[in-house]
This record gives C-alpha cells, sequence and structure tokens, in this order.
C-alpha cells in the first residue's frame, strides 16, 4: 500500500474501486441476460461476458444481472436492458459481437436498436 | 485497478452469525464459486452485522440485494446455480412474512428494515470491514479531507454543536461542548478516547459497529483530534470481543499504511495516532474515570470527578471521552451538515439512535431508528411483537441501570428525556422485552445480583445498598416480606443513588424503582398474598395436575427430569410435590392444559 499524500491520492483511490462496490448500490440500468438452459445453450455466458467487458472498456454503469427463462427460446440468447424510468427493452438473438452496438447505442447514446427488439 | 464482478455475494461473518456457522457458509461459497469457474466474475465478501440476527446466517446478493437467511453450508451449490447463473430466488431460503407467511426476498423490503433509517449503520453488511479500499469506494475518509482541507477546528465543533449530538453511550451529553470543553483546556498534550466496554447485557451494537464498520468510528476520532488538538487517541474495547478487536486493528494497520493516520495526515500537517487497549470485562469500566483509570494501566475505580476529564481525564491531560456510536456519527455530520441531523429526532434528542432488541420478542436483533419513535413502533413494526401469541408486559431500556417500562407508557417517544422522565434511560440502548410470563420482582432482582457482582466496592452505598436491597427483594420473592420492606427499598434507593461516586451506583436503584412505581401491585401480591402472579419466583408456586382434564398419556411423566409425576397408563396423574423442583417442563410439554400452576 502506498501512502496517501494528498487529498487528491485519496479522491483518485476512491474513483479507481467505486465500480467495485457500485453494484451494491442502484445504479438505475439493470441488463438481464436470459440464462436458463435455452439461453447457456444458445451463447448467453458468451454475450455476458463481452457485455460486462464492453461495460468495464467503455467506462458505463450498470448491473448485470442473470435471469432464467424467459420463454422465447428460439430468440436466444435475449438480453433485457432497463433503464430506470424507461420501459425495459428485450432484444433477441444476441451475440458476442453484438455487444460493443448494444452498449454504445442504447446505453450510451440512448436509442433503442430497432431491428434487434423482440419485445418491448 | 480493482477488478469488477458482476455479482457480490455478501455473506455475514459477525459473532451472531459465525455462531450458526457462517464461516462454513462463506467457505463453501468461496469454494463453489471457484469450482464452478465463477471467480471473474462474483465476488464472495464478508460483511459485518446487519442486524437480523436472529436469522443468521444471512447474506445478500448484489445486484438486486437478494436475501437469504439461516443459510447453511449444504445450501450454498443450490444458490450459486439458481441465483447467480439462472438469476431464480430460492424461496425456501428467504424470509417469510411472520403473519401472511409470503416469502419476502429483497431486503429492503422486510418490515424488520422499513422503519429504519441506518446512517450509522449504513455500512453495516454492505463493506467488507477489512477491507479499507471498500470503505473508501462508498465514500469514507471523504468527511476527514472536507474536515482537514476545508474547515477550521472551530469550525467544526460549532457545526458538531449545531447538530445537537448527544453521547451514545446513554448519557447523552452534548458532544459538541465536551469537544469545546476539551479544546480550551489549557494544556499542549490532549487526549480523544473510544468507549467500546459496552457491558449491558443482552447490549452488541457497539460490537456489531466495531466488527462491522470500524473505520467509521476512526474517521470520526481523527476528525474529532484534529477539532480537539489532540495528537494521539486510544479505543478502549473488552476482551470479550476478539472480533471487534481484530477488525479494529486490521483497520488501524490499513489506515496507517494509507498515511491516514500517524505523521502529516493527507500532507495536513496534521498527526495523530490510535492505540487498541483491551479491557478486562469490568461493568464498571465503562464508567469514565473509571475506564480512564484501567487505561492508564491501574485497578478500573471511578475517581471523584472534583473536575472534569475534559480538564484532567487521562494521566490528568485534557480527554474527550465519548462512546463508539458517538464518534461514528462524526463523519455523517460533517459530510451532510448539521441541518441534515436536526432535520431527524426530537426537540431535545436529534439523529438517530441504535437499539438492540432483545428477549421475548419475534425478531431479536440490532435497529437504528431516528429519536422520537415510539416504543410500539419498534417492539410490534420492527420487532414483529411477542412471539407465541403471549401478551407484551414491559420492555426495559438502558441496562441493569435503566428502568422497566409499562405497556401503558408503549406509545412513549423515544429519546433522552422523554425515557429519563418515565423512570428509565437511554443508556446504551439494550432494549429487554418482556411478557406476561415475565415477573418483575425477579426482573429487579436479576439486575440488582448483577450490579451487586460489578460494583467495585470502592464506595459503602453503592457496595452495601445494593447487597441490602437485594437481601430484600430475595426476602419478597421466597414469601417473607413485609409491607415495610417496599418503604425500606425506597430509602435504601435513595441512599444508594445519592451516595455513590459514579454512575453505576447513582443509577442501580432504578430497576427496583422502576418496578416498584409500575408494578407495586405484584410486590403486593408476592407480600401479602404469597403468590407470584407471573408464576416465576419458586417459592410461591406449586404445580399440580387437573384430574379432569388429564389424559394419563404419561408425557410429563416420561419429561419430568425428577420422576415426580406418577399414575397409571390412561388414568388422571398426580406430582409428588416432596420431589418436585418446579422446573415447569410439566406444564410446558401437557397438551391438554391439564397441568395447572396455583
Amino acid at each position: 500500500m502506498e501512502k496517501l499524500k494528498s487529498l487528491e491520492a485519496l479522491n483518485r483511490l476512491r474513483a479507481e474501486f467505486q465500480d467495485k462496490v457500485s453494484l451494491r448500490l442502484d445504479v438505475g440500468t439493470t441488463i438481464a441476460i436470459g440464462m436458463g438452459t435455452c439461453g447457456i445453450a444458445a451463447g448467453a455466458r458468451e454475450v455476458m461476458h463481452a457485455i460486462l467487458e464492453e461495460l468495464e472498456s467503455r467506462d458505463v454503469q450498470a448491473h448485470v444481472t442473470t435471469v432464467g427463462c424467459v420463454g422465447m427460446c428460439e430468440k436466444e440468447p435475449l438480453v433485457e436492458i432497463h433503464r430506470a424510468d424507461e420501459p425495459p427493452v428485450t432484444y433477441g438473438n444476441i451475440t458476442p459481437a453484438k455487444a460493443p452496438r448494444l452498449v454504445d447505442e442504447h446505453l450510451v447514446k440512448g436509442q433503442t436498436i430497432e431491428e434487434w427488439v423482440v419485445q418491448r | 485497478m480493482a477488478e469488477i464482478r458482476r455479482a457480490n455475494v455478501m455473506v455475514c461473518r459477525s459473532t451472531g452469525c459465525e455462531a450458526s456457522d457462517a464461516v462454513g457458509v462463506f467457505d463453501a461459497m468461496r469454494e463453489e464459486i471457484k469450482r464452478r469457474g465463477l471467480d471473474s466474475e462474483i465476488d464472495v465478501v464478508q460483511t459485518g452485522c446487519r442486524g437480523f440476527c436472529a436469522m443468521g446466517p444471512v447474506m445478500d446478493i448484489y445486484p438486486g440485494g437478494i436475501f437469504y437467511c439461516q443459510v447453511q453450508p449444504a445450501d450454498v451449490p443450490e444458490i450459486v446455480e439458481e441465483t447467480l447463473i439462472k438469476g431464480r430466488v430460492v424461496e425456501r431460503l428467504t424470509y417469510k412474512d411472520t403473519e401472511t407467511g409470503e416469502p419476502i426476498p429483497i431486503y429492503e423490503d422486510i418490515p424488520f428494515y422499513n422503519k429504519q433509517v441506518r446512517n450509522v449503520l449504513r455500512f453495516c453488511g454492505k463493506v467488507d470491514p477489512q477491507n479499507i479500499d471498500e470503505y473508501i469506494a462508498l465514500g469514507g475518509y471523504s468527511a476527514l479531507g472536507h474536515a482537514l482541507f476545508g474547515m477550521t477546528p472551530e469550525e467544526i465543533i460549532e457545526e458538531v454543536k449545531a447538530s445537537g449530538l448527544r453521547g451514545r453511550g446513554g448519557g447523552g451529553f452534548p458532544t459538541g461542548r465536551k469537544w469545546e470543553a476539551t479544546r480550551d483546556a489549557p494544556g499542549d498534550v490532549k487526549y480523544v478516547v473510544a468507549n467500546g466496554d459496552e457491558g449491558d447485557p443482552g447490549a452488541f451494537m457497539d460490537r456489531s459497529l466495531m466488527e462491522a464498520d470500524p473505520h467509521s468510528i476512526l474517521e470520526g476520532m481523527i476528525i474529532g483530534a484534529y477539532a480537539i488538538g489532540a495528537h494521539e487517541g486510544f479505543i478502549y474495547v473488552r476482551d470479550e470481543y476478539p472480533l471487534a478487536v481484530k477488525n479494529l486493528r486490521i483497520a488501524i494497520q490499513q489506515a496507517k499504511d494509507y498515511g491516514l493516520l500517524g505523521e502529516n495526515i493527507l500532507d495536513s500537517g496534521f498527526d495523530f495516532d490510535v492505540k487498541i487497549v483491551r479491557g478486562a470485562g469490568a461493568f464498571v469500566c465503562g464508567e469514565s474515570s473509571a475506564l480512564m483509570q484501567s487505561l492508564e494501566g491501574k485497578v478500573g475505580e471511578p475517581r471523584p470527578k472534583h473536575f472534569h476529564a475534559t480538564e484532567r481525564g487521562l494521566w490528568d491531560r485534557p480527554t474527550c471521552l465519548n462512546n463508539v456510536k458517538s464518534w461514528a456519527n462524526i463523519p455523517l455530520i460533517i459530510s451532510a451538515g448539521a441541518d441534515w441531523f436536526t432535520s431527524m429526532g426530537t426537540e431535545g434528542s436529534k439523529g438517530t439512535n441504535t437499539f438492540c432488541l432483545v428477549g421475548k420478542i419475534q425478531n431479536p436483533g440490532l435497529i437504528e431508528v431516528p429519536m422520537g419513535i415510539t416504543l410500539r413502533e419498534i417492539i410490534y413494526d420492527i420487532g414483529g411483537g411477542i412471539p407465541d401469541g403471549r401478551e407484551f408486559k414491559a420492555v426495559q431500556t438502558g441496562g441493569p441501570s435503566g428502568g422497566c417500562i409499562p405497556s401503558d407508557l408503549l406509545d412513549l417517544q423515544v429519546d433522552f428525556d422523554r425515557l429519563t422522565e418515565a423512570g428509565s434511560m437511554m443508556g446504551s440502548g439494550a432494549m429487554v422485552i418482556m411478557d406476561d410470563r415475565t415477573c418483575m420482582v425477579d426482573v429487579a432482582r436479576y439486575f440488582l445480583d448483577f450490579l451487586k457482582e460489578e460494583s467495585c466496592g470502592k464506595c459503602t452505598p453503592c457496595r452495601e445498598g445494593i447487597k441490602s436491597m437485594l437481601t430484600i427483594l430475595n426476602r419478597i420473592a421466597e414469601g417473607h416480606g413485609e409491607m415495610a420492606d417496599l418503604d425500606a427499598l425506597g430509602a435504601l434507593a435513595i441512599t444508594v443513588q445519592s451516595g455513590s461516586l459514579c454512575g453505576l451506583g447513582k443509577t442501580a436503584p432504578n430497576p427496583v424503582l422502576s418496578t416498584l412505581r409500575y408494578f407495586r401491585d405484584e410486590y403486593v401480591a408476592h407480600i401479602e398474598d404469597h403468590t407470584c402472579p407471573a408464576g416465576v419466583c419458586k417459592a410461591l408456586i406449586e404445580y399440580y395436575i387437573d384430574a379432569e382434564l388429564c389424559t394419563g398419556c404419561g408425557l410429563c411423566s416420561r419429561k419430568c427430569p425428577q420422576e415426580a409425576i406418577s399414575g397409571e397408563k390412561k388414568e388422571a396423574h398426580t406430582i409428588d410435590l416432596d420431589l418436585c423442583i418446579k422446573c415447569g417442563v410439566c406444564f410446558d410439554v401437557c397438551r391438554f392444559d391439564a397441568v395447572g400452576m396455583r
């Protein structure tokens, strides 16, 4: 551990660790990934990892949670994005390759990607 | 860079949960997460007490805050599979509403937490107490930064005075005034001391705070030391709290490593260091002057208060002694301001206070509520009421030196002044709830017996007076009391109160006085009718079997430890009173209400 030699150093340390504990607080956005057997078979775990990486590299605050089968098994992997004060949007057939655009358009720019939507 | 995980499993590892195998649960969770290859996604975090001790071991899972109680190591694979992988709630492990039996999966939705305002306890259960980074990440030590770089010592003291914070150890002395007196006292060397010598039966809020959030106490002490002009501090903790000592020790080391303690804190030019001193567990050492004697390495006895500790305390230097909870309030007041603090509470008591609910209560545990909440709200809305359909009789507040408050005062607002008016006191914040099967003479006897043991013996009124009062109470409980005894108790109480040096003696008669004030009938019943209405005082009761109701099932005779019950199968049984030790097992086990008490 290095000594904190100024208030700025303390604030930097806080910023560094803030993300680690932020999931214990309400950050306003939840990304729920369908993780039933059907979802896992369709590659939901890989999708989740891709989204997690994308969130981290873009420094976007969102909670990633897993949910059971939502019923539309042929559209798995399903990803539901719920931003505070907005109705949730569910996207279908998401692949790891789609994660960057999902984070960029829906979470950063706030635009729904209409062609991927399966339910809203 | 801190690694970010998608989920945090927060496992309570405080003393309460550890007693019900939280360690096993924690280890099993780590093991299972690793076995499933999830350790890069999910973090398992140990936390301190979140108060719901009756339901331990408890854990919650973030994001979302799914709360599981009474978790055993064998439950862990199911939690990982269902909740952490598939996102489903394991219903059987959720908390169930006591009335409807409905599962309540989310932590904040449980009625136990609904009416609480958790300020001092805000990080309890939310951070790993052994990891300073988590405390800092959630805003910890920002109040210290603000105090050191944005406020003068005088401004800090003004802010604390304006907040109206009163000593949370129970005395209720205004904290800001104490700080000011210590700052104004002449002398270069001054000390700050945190009192963590919690000794009341049924009290565990100081322990929980020290275990769960030691940094908030440290941060408060550093701010206080800066305001007062002290460069050395002590935390006095009783040695029966090993986890509290351990977590405080780790916290101090980590704060030192970061330069938040020691020389030139954050390059502000201010030096401050803290040491832990372990007390041997004498109740009287919670009293300020006895605590300081013990800290100096002397016998823990109070000394006459010709001068205040703020002028001549530890080693005769100006000393500011506050309870650990008072210290933990300071970062909040500095960060959010006195106005925020005074927005909660009553005229004379601002902010929130922590209480321990114990005794005959559905949800025993640690709570934090705004000052001014009623006893009824605490006991029924948060505590869930009295178990087994029994009736509420009294609540004992303030520990052994507090008093018993009866049911017609249930709507009393809980603050320093109201409790004192009712003949009790705030004290440490222990609340012992009693139902209709509690004998008030016996309660007074229990607390006096505790105080007799704990009196240091220095002053005669306390040493001999408590003993004499106990002798009278024993006599009454055995059925040999006289009405004149009640007057004698009153007279002794006044002598002990006025003639004792310290708070222990001054408040020792409270349990007797308050039970006499509110439950005089019960004393009279013991003396004149030779009965114990609650059926507790063994000398005054006997058990019998109602031949009409007895089916001769033989259950009581099998359970009787004395083999005092006999009878033929399917015939009414009888109790041999010469053998009976009045343990009450037969009364408890009988399914036909055939065993009576008179």
